[in-house]
């Protein structure tokens, strides 16, 4: 009796088993991401070539990346996540990771290996910068110039944008810190490598602050990566930071007088979450897209639309070209050696254990 | 028609006048310009000397004015191009329309005689001022307008447009939101919640201001001001309570919780409109239906409906107008699946600047005139059925 029930049971799981596996993923997955050519660039890389081979599959898209560390404590908070996949920046991540809002991530198992057998955390390496983040790309905040309002001599050095002199006009600068201060520091004479020493003590915060006083008056800030670009446009200001891929846009397919200044620019990683709390079904579906995305070929293609570098070393040799205007976007990219000569590597865990502090005096300096 | 015999200014009047609104104008320029101050003091100067020159020469207003248009309009041409040639032109004709207005007392004809100066200065400072917030209030919508047509992919007048190069303009804008799968959905649910959440915003709230217009109804004073403060309470409050409130009953992210939001803070216009059209409703009119045997609700559809129906219909506007441009709470009750236009314009705005949402606002605009224009005239009309005409 007991054995034929055993038997039974056993029957019914083989037979449900398969049916089970199938039906446990879910069909709708909600992905964040950053809005405009970024999120366009996801779509055509991965999301579209995944629809494809999983046609039953539908993709709802929040615009919400810039607020998504609030948003993911609300939905922690109300228990209800409805986000599958968060595009969220690496320090993000790391904070979204420590409150427990991030679900870890083991590379090795739930991510692709490279087609030469390299393991995926061989692959991406020191860019694995928190336990629940998988980074895509590699981009960075730099400067452009408006080539034709800069004078006859284009500016070569991120202290250029210190010099009013040489360089008359309004600068559009990031409404934060980070960054900010480094490029101040290292203008006022301080070596690359003791940056965040200097920067660690009180002194060396009113140094880069009255580094900054120099030109406070003629600074624009901004909070969205797209006001540089409307600004340069407009001739409003004649140099300011932003995010590369947002310049390489206005510069190649928009036809703006812009120029790059890839002095000192700041690197920073972009990549993927998946929230803590996820029912099974919606889990699974998540990690097979996730293993997907991430894989080397679809982040070489990544690049084919935007200016930004993948992320595993072994996308780097198959950056081909702009899929639209045909030109080589290997040059384009922060990480190409001729643009890298003078990097600024953004210090994660300096700024996880200051950013409060910093962002208070940054903004009661802004106030004063 | 004159009501005051009017006699010539002195030079000295008009000059000083004319400077004081040249002042006013140059002080607007020349901030757009980059110097405030010195636009203020050209201006004044300008147009003081002018004023002054002009007030003996009364004689030849026509041939004058002509000219001074046609200096002003050439002037324009050379600083900037031919759009600078209507700017000034426009400002010639306004200046020497100026001058000679005040240098043979024109503006006091139509006053009555006995206003004091004071009084008479007043009563222009007050239309200025008028005039003034007019402009303020109107300006940035009209120049989203001409923007939306930039055939660039920035929010610029650039070179080409105020050479008015049709190269310079194009439609792809417009295009791009009709072609644009995200807009277009952002369209259609735009058009799905706000009908919705309007209708029921008018039935709660038409039914909820009769009932608190009975005097018999106990605690109408706090019932009221509860039914009231969605719309004083920030908005950002009632989103996150919302927000909770709505995840912990599953509504969180559907298309009725952000229904049943939008009728929320439909609710309390639909209620002080009907309230304040209730006032003038006479009970009798109720009482003497009951007599003749209608029951409540024919009396209700035949009687007090027609007649409140203005108040329903204005607060009904209100109601589907908050519910279209909200964009606060449906951040927090919506989810990506609900996302209204003004909800992708937000996003748009934020992430990738681009003209295709001045297309969206132009479009926008012009439905909401076309909406008011119907409600006005409709009123019109019913008013001189009723032989109520306004005129």
């Amino acid at each position: 009796m007991k054995l034929r029930n055993l038997s039974a049971l056993a029957a019914t799981t083989a037979l449900c088993a398969p049916m089970a596996l199938a039906a446990d993923m879910a069909n709708e997955m909600t992905l964040v991401s950053w809005g405009g050519a970024y999120q366009q660039s996801q779509l055509k890389a991965y999301v579209e070539p995944y629809l494809e081979m999983n046609p039953d599959v539908t993709v709802v898209w929040d615009e919400s990346s810039a607020e998504a560390t609030a948003k993911l404590r609300a939905m922690s908070e109300a228990g209800n996540v409805t986000w599958d996949l968060v595009d969220v920046v690496a320090s993000d991540a790391m904070r979204l990771c420590d409150e427990g809002l991030a679900m870890e991530i083991d590379p090795d198992e739930d991510l692709a290996a490279a087609p030469d057998g390299t393991s995926a955390s061989d692959d991406f390496g020191d860019l694995l910068v928190s336990d629940c983040f998988v980074p895509q790309i590699v981009y960075s905040t730099t400067f452009g110039y408006r080539t034709d309002l800069v004078g006859d001599t284009a500016p070569s050095s991120v202290c250029d944008v210190f010099d009013l002199e040489a360089f008359p006009g309004k600068r559009a600068l990031q409404k934060r810190p980070i960054d900010n201060m480094e490029w101040a520091l290292f203008c006022d004479g301080v070596a690359k490598d003791e940056i965040y020493d200097v920067l660690g003590t009180d002194e060396g915060v009113a140094r880069a602050l009255a580094k900054l006083d120099t030109i406070k008056d003629s600074v624009v800030w901004w909070t969205a990566g797209a006001e540089t670009p409307q600004l340069l446009a407009d001739g409003e200001v004649v140099m300011g930071s932003t995010f590369n891929g947002r310049l390489f846009s206005a510069i190649a397919e928009q036809d703006q007088p812009i120029g790059m200044l890839w002095d000192m620019q700041s690197f920073d990683l972009d990549g993927w979450i998946v929230p803590e709390g996820l029912p099974e079904d919606r889990k699974a579906r998540v990690m097979d897209f996730l293993k997907f995305a991430t894989d080397t070929q679809r982040l070489a293609d990544q690049a084919k639309y935007i200016s930004y570098g993948p992320a595993r070393a072994s996308s780097a040799p198959l950056v081909g070209k702009h899929e639209e205007l045909g030109i080589d976007m290997a040059p384009h990219m922060p990480t190409d050696p001729a643009n890298a000569t003078n990097v600024h590597i953004y210090d994660y865990e300096w700024w996880a254990d200051n950013r409060d502090d910093m962002d208070a005096k940054f903004q009661a300096w802004l106030a004063q | 028609m004159a009501l005051t015999p009017v006699q010539n200014q002195t030079p000295a009047f008009t000059a000083a006048v004319a400077a004081g609104a040249g002042a006013f104008f140059g002080l607007f320029v020349g901030t757009a310009q980059g110097s405030g101050f010195l636009g203020l003091i050209i201006g004044a100067v300008l147009l003081g000397v002018l004023g002054f020159v002009f007030t003996s020469l009364t004689a030849q207003e026509k041939p004058i004015r002509w000219a001074v248009l046609a200096v002003f309009a050439v002037a324009g041409f050379f600083v900037g191009g031919f759009p600078a040639l209507v700017i000034g032109a426009l400002f010639g004709w306004f200046t020497g329309w100026f001058i000679f207005w005040l240098a043979t007392s024109r503006y006091r004809a139509t006053l009555a005689p006995y206003l004091t100066p004071g009084q008479v200065l007043w009563h222009y400072s007050f239309r200025v001022i008028c005039g003034a917030i007019f402009v303020f209030l109107i300006t940035p919508i009209l120049v989203v307008m001409p923007l939306s047509f930039n055939a660039e992919n920035f929010f610029t007048f650039t070179p080409e447009m105020l050479r008015f190069d049709p190269e310079g303009y194009s439609l792809k804008h417009y295009r791009d939101f009709f072609t644009n799968a995200d807009w277009q959905q952002a369209l259609w649910n735009s058009l799905s919640i706000a009908p919705m959440a309007t209708l029921l915003s008018v039935g709660f709230g038409t039914l909820a201001a009769i009932g608190l217009s009975q005097p018999h109804v106990p605690f109408r004073r706090a019932i009221m001001a509860i039914l009231i403060s969605p719309m004083i309470v920030p908005l950002i409050i009632s989103a996150a309570g919302m927000y909770f409130f709505y995840s912990r009953i599953g509504l969180q992210g559907t298309y009725f919780g952000v229904v049943l939001a939008h009728a929320a803070l439909g609710i309390p216009f639909v209620i002080i409109t009907v309230t304040a059209t209730l006032v003038g409703f006479d009970r009798s009119l109720t009482r003497a239906a009951a007599n003749m045997g209608a029951g409540p609700v024919t009396t209700f559809f035949r009687v007090q409906m027609p007649l409140i129906l203005p108040g329903v219909i204005s607060g009904g506007l209100f109601a589907f107008i908050t519910s279209f441009d909200e964009v606060v709470v449906v951040l927090f009750v919506g989810s990506a699946g609900q996302k209204t236009l003004p909800w992708q314009m937000f996003t748009g705005l934020r992430e990738q600047i681009s003209p295709t949402i001045l297309a969206v606002a132009t479009i926008l605009v012009v439905i909401s005139i076309c909406l008011l224009t119907t409600v006005e005239m409709l009123r019109r009309r019913s008013e001189r059925l009723r032989g109520m005409s306004p005129s």
